[in-house]
C-alpha cells in the first residue's frame, strides 16, 4: 500500500484536537485514506462520510485537479485535497 | 447550600449559556460552544452535572457534543448514530433527553437512539422506525423531526416521543413496540371528516406534569391540548387563549396543573407574537383558564416568535421561565412569568432554552 498525503481543512482539524494539517497516510483509494484517518483519528469518518455511505454531500475532495469519490485510486505519493464546500446559512 | 442556575441555550450558531446565582438578577453569558454548530438542544443531566448538546453541521453531519466541566472543554461523537447502510442518512440530532443512566437522542429523519455510556456512543432504538405507520409519516416545516422525549419518571420503559408530523407515540417496553396517541387532537390541514386521524398531527412540543406522569400537555400546530390518561385521549384547552397556534410547552416544576405556553399569530401568519406584543400565557388550573403575562415584555412592534424548545423553567421556588427567540434574545422572569427582563440580547436565532440548578 503506497503512501499519500491527505491535507485537512482546518474547521475539521478543530474538531479533533492534535490532528496534523498533512498527515501521511497509507491508501492505495479515497475509501482507505478516510478508514486511516479514521483509525488515527476515531470518529473522522463520520464527519466526511454519511452512512449511505458516500463522501457527506458538502465535502469536496480533490486530486490532480479533480473532484473524485471515495472509489478514485491513489498513487504513491499524492496529494489529497479534503475541502469544505460553500455551504451554510 | 446556595444554588447557582445554569441556563442552556441551542441556538443556529453553537450553544451558549447563561450563569446566575439563586436571585436571577445578575447574568454572565459564555459562548459560543460547539463549533458554532447549528445546536437544536442542550441538556444537563442533572445527576451528573455533564452537559450535551445535540445538532448538526452542513459539512460533518449529526452529532452529540459533551462537557463534563461546565462548558470549559467540549468533545463530540455520532459512533452509532446512523441508521442501516442504503437508508437516509441522519441530518441532525434534535433532542435529548437524559433519563435513570440513559441519554436519548431524537434525531431528523425521526428515529430514538438511546446511549448508555454518556454519549460515546450510540444504539438505535429500531422498534420506532419499524412501526406500521412510518411509511406514511410526513414531514413538517422542520423535517421529519422526533423533537420531544418524555421518558416516565418511574417507569423507565414507558417513553412518549413527538414527531413533526406524525404525532405522538408511546412505548410500554422501552421501545420496542409503540402505539400512537393521537386521539382528540385534530389536523386542520386535512379535509372535513379527515381530521382525526390515528396518526399524522403535526405535534409542536410535549410536556408532562411535575408528579403526575399521566398528565400530559401538547402545544399542537392545530390546537393547545391535555390528556390525563397517559395520551390515550387529549381534551382541547384552547379557549381563552389568543391562538391556537405556538410552538413550546412549558410545565411547572412542581404544581401539574401550572403550564407556560407562548401562542404565536398563526401558522400563515407570520409566526409573530400577537398583535407585535409578547405575552406568556399561565394557567393554573390545567388549562381551564388563561392570563396573559406581558410585565417587562415588549408590547409594540414585536415581530418575533419562540421555537418549539426555546422556552424552559427552572426549579427554583418561586420557579425561573425563560422563553428565547428567534431573533435572538432570551426573556427571564424570576417569579414563574409575572415580571421579565432580557436578559441576553443578539445572539443567533434561538432554537432551545433549557436550565440546571446546582449548587453554588
Amino acid at each position: 500500500m503506497g503512501s499519500v498525503v491527505a491535507v485537512l481543512p482546518p474547521a475539521l482539524m478543530r474538531l479533533f484536537p492534535g490532528c496534523e494539517r498533512e498527515p501521511l497516510v497509507a491508501a492505495d483509494t479515497v475509501a482507505e485514506l478516510v478508514d486511516a484517518l479514521n483509525e488515527r483519528w476515531p470518529g473522522m469518518r463520520d464527519r466526511l462520510c454519511d452512512s449511505t455511505p458516500r463522501l457527506r454531500r458538502h465535502i469536496n475532495v480533490f486530486v490532480a485537479g479533480e473532484r473524485v469519490g471515495l472509489e478514485r485510486r491513489l498513487d504513491p505519493g499524492e496529494e489529497v485535497w479534503i475541502m469544505t464546500a460553500i455551504s451554510g446559512g | 447550600m446556595a444554588k447557582r442556575v445554569t441556563v442552556l441555550l441551542g441556538t443556529k450558531k453553537g450553544a451558549f449559556t447563561l450563569h446566575s446565582d439563586a436571585s436571577r438578577r445578575d447574568w454572565s453569558l459564555r459562548g459560543p460552544f460547539c463549533e458554532t454548530w447549528p445546536t437544536n438542544h442542550v441538556v444537563a443531566d442533572p445527576a451528573s452535572g455533564t452537559i450535551y448538546a445535540g445538532g448538526g453541521n452542513e459539512w460533518f453531519g449529526p452529532a452529540v457534543w459533551k462537557s463534563t466541566d461546565f462548558g470549559e472543554t467540549w468533545s463530540h461523537s455520532s459512533r452509532g448514530l446512523a441508521y442501516a447502510a442504503g437508508e437516509d442518512s441522519i441530518a441532525s440530532v434534535w433532542s435529548l433527553a437524559p433519563h435513570d443512566g440513559r441519554l436519548y437522542a431524537g434525531v431528523q429523519p425521526a428515529g430514538l437512539f438511546a446511549s448508555d455510556d454518556d454519549g460515546e456512543s450510540w444504539t438505535h432504538v429500531a422498534g420506532l422506525r419499524d412501526h406500521p405507520t412510518r411509511p406514511h409519516w410526513n414531514p413538517g416545516g422542520a423535517g421529519l423531526i422526533l423533537h420531544s422525549i418524555l421518558p416516565h419518571p418511574s417507569d423507565s420503559k414507558q417513553i412518549f416521543i413527538g414527531i413533526s408530523a406524525a404525532g405522538v407515540f408511546h412505548t410500554a417496553d422501552g421501545g420496542r413496540t409503540w402505539e400512537p396517541r393521537n386521539s382528540g387532537t385534530r389536523c386542520d390541514y386535512l379535509p372535513e371528516g379527515e381530521r382525526y386521524p390515528e396518526f399524522g398531527q403535526c405535534v409542536h412540543s410535549l410536556a408532562m406534569a411535575a408528579g403526575q406522569a399521566d398528565r400530559l400537555y401538547q402545544q399542537n400546530h392545530c390546537g393547545m391540548y391535555r390528556s390525563d390518561d397517559g395520551g390515550r385521549h387529549w381534551q382541547s384547552i384552547e379557549a381563552g387563549l389568543p391562538s391556537s397556534f405556538g410552538f413550546p410547552a412549558v410545565a411547572h416544576p412542581r404544581d401539574p396543573a401550572t403550564l407556560f405556553l407562548l401562542p404565536l399569530n398563526g401558522d400563515i401568519k407570520g409566526r409573530y407574537v400577537p398583535d407585535g406584543k409578547a405575552a406568556v400565557w399561565r394557567t393554573r388550573d390545567g388549562g381551564e383558564h388563561w392570563e396573559a403575562l406581558r410585565e417587562g415584555l415588549p408590547q409594540r412592534n414585536a415581530f418575533f416568535g419562540v421555537l418549539r424548545q426555546a422556552m424552559a423553567a427552572d426549579g427554583l421556588e418561586p420557579a425561573g421561565v425563560y422563553a428565547g427567540t428567534n431573533t435572538g434574545t432570551l426573556f427571564a422572569s424570576a417569579d414563574e412569568g409575572a415580571n421579565w427582563q432580557s436578559i441576553a440580547h443578539h445572539l443567533p436565532p434561538i432554537l432551545s432554552v433549557e436550565t440546571l440548578v446546582s449548587d453554588g
